[in-house]
Order: structure tokens, then sequence, then C-alpha cells
């Protein structure tokens, strides 16, 4: 772990809402420079809200948001486009356009906030591919790739500009454990090689525990708690080891009970 | 607790109501959409974010030079038909020869620009429908925004440019085949040559009546681009969303462009 405990996103007291429903009661989170930070928690428990209101891609109700230094609440549209160079996104697809190729994909973001010639744009993108193991694949259309290498090609094209910021959505879901492997080596990768602070959103434990320095644990729209790997692990909180423990936190229903749920009696 | 009686007139009123909001609610989208998409086709240059040449370019070619086999065939069957009932008609009055103006009148004013609108609105608005739709249920919207390119800069300017400029031309085109369809049938059915017809034509027509074809075109052409990619960016729901979606662009675009062509034809003809 790189970590210098100098804050690179800080989030305050955020609240959002879907319509007149509120997702966010306030959270409050703080994720240090050089450090992988994943968030965790069952469906619906708000992760992939928080994690498109760390993107900028919501209003939020109140609060604060600082990535970098930068309340993107309050910023202006330039210092926000600013701001986004030094961010890189992994959707949980991919999100690879499709009209293009894999190398345009990943040349995309050099083509828009860079005056590279092509040549050099090339040539970086090419370097990109390589650094996920997709070296040779910039001619293939993402429909030619599998859903392992999509991943990895979204990654080429999130870290093409060098971002201090690296957000991943579900990088091992839908992946076979060996796949999910290399993601979590690439994703270590990028920390120690490239310096990068890191939030993944995953609800994948075995990958959550190898990759992770701190981990965020949230439950209905709250924090239940951030800390180590081994703090989680040993937490008495009953809704975190329901979840480490993948059982229900209701506890044992009768067969009986359960059918008289079902049929309303 | 007291069932609520609901008086059938009250729930006509409370339709109306929300069907009016949302009405003026997409009007003013569509504004927005049309005020962002020129803040970047005309500011974006000097701010160092130009809309892309080449994407227009393309977005041209696949709106207008790809679509002209099919606006020469419908339009050429227009031509033709159009001449095949004024023919009929006129013959009452032993006015055949008079086809000419009427095809050339009817042809450039009206048939022209209508059918090579709801031709496009068809074929481009759905498609721009179904592309955004996909984009956004593939969070590839979402991609464009977290890389710092604004959508509507990316996708909405270059395909509005395109479609304006597009259109138009096409809407000419469309002219001149319906022209040439009607030509066709009359030397066809009454021996008229077309040297005859065409000198007949020109005299006939004056450059009001292909600019106000010309005119509607533009109109036509910012309903298509605009119904088309806001009901692509409202896409919820998946594949089912993008199928309803791409529906609903082609049924209101054409909606649109017919009550639109109605209302430009009573004012251009007062």
């Amino acid at each position: 772990m790189t970590n210098n405990n100098s804050a690179a996103i800080e989030v305050v007291d955020l609240v959002t809402h879907y319509g007149p429903r509120e997702i966010l009661h306030g959270i409050n989170l703080t994720i240090n420079e050089g450090e992988i930070m994943i968030i965790m928690g069952g469906s619906g428990s708000g992760k992939s809200t928080l994690l498109r209101y760390l993107l900028g891609l919501g209003v939020p109700t109140s609060g604060s948001i600082n990535l970098l230094g930068k309340d993107i609440t309050k910023i202006s549209n330039t210092e926000m486009h600013q701001l986004r160079q030094n961010m890189g996104v992994a959707f949980q697809g991919g999100a690879l356009l499709s009209s293009m190729s894999i190398g345009e994909n990943v040349q995309l973001p050099l083509r828009e906030h860079t005056r590279l010639d092509e040549k050099t744009m090339e040539i970086m993108a090419r370097m990109k591919l390589e650094v996920v193991n997709l070296g040779g694949f910039e001619k293939l259309m993402p429909a030619e790739l599998s859903g392992g290498m999509i991943k990895r090609a979204a990654v080429a094209r999130a870290i093409v500009m060098d971002p201090k910021l690296m957000f991943f959505d579900e990088p091992s879901a839908g992946l076979d454990p060996v796949v999910s492997a290399e993601l979590d080596e690439l994703i270590l990768n990028l920390r120690d090689a490239m310096k990068m602070t890191i939030v993944v959103v995953t609800h994948e434990l075995e990958s959550a525990f190898k990759i992770a320095d701190r981990i965020t644990v949230l439950d209905q729209g709250n924090i239940l708690m951030t800390d180590t790997v081994e703090n989680i692990k040993n937490s008495d909180n009953e809704r975190i080891q329901s979840l480490l423990n993948r059982r229900p936190s209701n506890e044992e229903v009768k067969a009986d009970e359960y059918l008289n749920r079902l049929t309303g009696m | 607790m007291p069932e609520t009686a609901t008086h059938p007139l009250t729930n006509s009123l409370e339709l109306l109501g929300r069907s009016t909001v949302k009405l003026i609610e997409e009007a003013g989208y569509y504004s927005a959409l049309l005020a962002e998409s020129l803040f970047w086709i005309l500011v974006g240059p000097f701010i160092k974010r130009p809309v892309r040449i080449p994407s227009i370019f393309s977005q041209m070619m696949t709106m207008g030079i790809a679509a002209c086999p099919i606006v020469f065939v419908l339009s050429f069957s227009i031509g033709v038909m159009l001449a095949i009932q004024m023919i009929y008609n006129l013959k009452t009055f032993g006015a055949e020869s008079q086809v000419v103006v009427g095809v050339a009148l009817s042809v450039t004013r009206e048939f022209g620009p209508l059918i090579t609108g709801i031709l496009i609105a068809g074929r481009t608005g759905s498609s721009l429908a179904a592309k955004i739709g996909t984009m956004q249920v593939n969070q590839e919207i979402d991609a464009l925004r977290v890389m710092g390119i604004n959508p509507v800069r990316y996708l909405v300017a270059p395909s509005l440019f395109a479609m304006m400029i597009m259109l138009p031309v096409l809407t000419f085109f469309s002219d001149m085949a319906a022209l040439l369809g009607g030509a066709v049938y009359t030397s066809i059915e009454i021996g008229l040559s077309f040297d005859a017809y065409a000198d007949r034509t020109l005299s006939a027509l004056a450059v009001v009546d292909v600019m106000q074809g010309i005119f509607k075109s533009l109109i036509f052409a910012l309903i298509i681009t605009l119904v088309g990619v806001s009901n692509g960016f409202s896409v919820t729901g998946g594949a089912e969303g993008v199928g309803k979606a791409t529906t609903r662009s082609v049924v209101l675009s054409i909606s649109y462009i017919v009550i639109a062509d109605m209302i430009f034809t009573y004012f251009l003809n007062l």
C-alpha cells in the first residue's frame, strides 16, 4: 500500500434522492491518495448510486464531494472538464463505444483532450492495451471480444490519460475466477506502478479482500463501517457479518410461516 | 376509510393536465437540446471543443447519400401518381395539358418536402433514437460524460448539422425525381415531350415555390433530429426500452411533421 494519508476523495454529509425517495442518508467518507477503497454492500444498499455521484453524474440534494481538492458540487463546467482528465472509469459492462474499434476507443480521450498526432495516439493506445494484455487487439470491434477482454479494454481506455483517480464498477461481475483474478492483479498493479487512487464498487468478497486497503460497507444508504480488511472481517456488526457470511439477516423462517407468507394467509 | 369517488370528468381533466405538462416538458427539452447543439456548433470552435467535421461528413453520408435510392423511388412514384390523378381529373374539363403546372406546384411546395421528411423520419429518426438509446442502456453515454466528452456535442450536434444540410438537399432531389416521374407518365399518356414538359415546368414555377419546400424541410430536419435524440436519451429498461423509444420517435416525428406542414402551408400561402 502506498497510502500517504492525504485525502484524494472526501465526501461530506452526502444526501441524494431518486424522485421523492432518499437514497443516500448523509454519507461521510475519506479516501486517501494511493489507496484502494472497496465499496461493498448488498443490492439496493446505495453503492452504485454513491459511485454515480462520485463520478459527477448526478447533482446531490446536499453535501459535498471533493475530488483532488475540488468540490464537484460547486465547480464550473470548465473546471469539471479539466478534472475529468484526471479520472478514469471502468464500467460494469465496459461501455466501449460499439461503433469504434478497440484501438479507436482507447484513443478517444486522447483525441478529445490532447493535440497529439495520429501516430503518437496510436502508439499510446497500443501501449495501454499491452498493459492490460490486449496488445495486437486494437483493430477488433467490441462485439468480437469476450466479457473479460472488454473489461480490460475499458481499463485501457480509462488509464490512457494516466488519471490520478480510477473507479471500477463491479469489475469481477460475470467473469470466471481466472479472469477475475487477472483483473484483481491489474488493479493492484495500477495502484503500485501508477500510484493511482482506486475506488472499486463490488460485492465479490474474495476479490475485495484480496485488493482492498480499506473497505466501506454500505447498507440502506448508510455507511455501516469503513476500516481495514481485518477489522471488517472481525466486526461484530450483525449486518456486516450477514454480508460477509452470505446469509440473510432475518431469523430462520419455518416452512409453515414461509408458505403462509407466500399465500398471504 | 371511505372510498374517494372519482368523476369521469375529473379523470379526463387530470389526464388532459398531465398530457399538457408532459408536452410542455418535451418542448422544453427539445429547445434545450437545440440551444446546446447550436452552442457547440457556433461557439465550440472558439473554446477549442469543436464539433468534429469527420463525424458530420459521416452522418451526411448515412443520412443523405445512402437515402438517395429510396428517396428517388418514392418521389418518382409520387410524381407518376400525381400525374395519373391530375390527368384523370383535368380530362373532365379537357385541360390535360395543365397537368404540368399541377404536378410542378404540388411537388415543390408540398409533396417533395413532406414525403422526404416522412421517409427520413422513419429511416434516420428511428436510427438516431435506437443508436442513442442503445448507448444509454450500455452506459456509453455515461462513459462519454466521465471522459469529459459532452454527449450533445459528440452525438447530437453533428447529427443536427448533417440533417440541416442533407434534408433540404434530399428534398430538392425528391422534387427532381417526382417531376421526372410526372414527365415520364405525361409523355406516355398525352404524348408531351420531355423538352416541352421541362419548359412548361420552368415557366410555371417561381423560385419561391421551391424555396417554400426547402424552408419546410429545414423545420422537418429540426423535428426529426430533436425527437430522435431526445427519445434516445430518455431510454430506460434495456432492449425493450430501446424498441419503445424507436417506435415513439417515428410516430411523434411523423405526427409533428404533418402538423408543422399544415401550419406552415397555411401561413406561407396567406
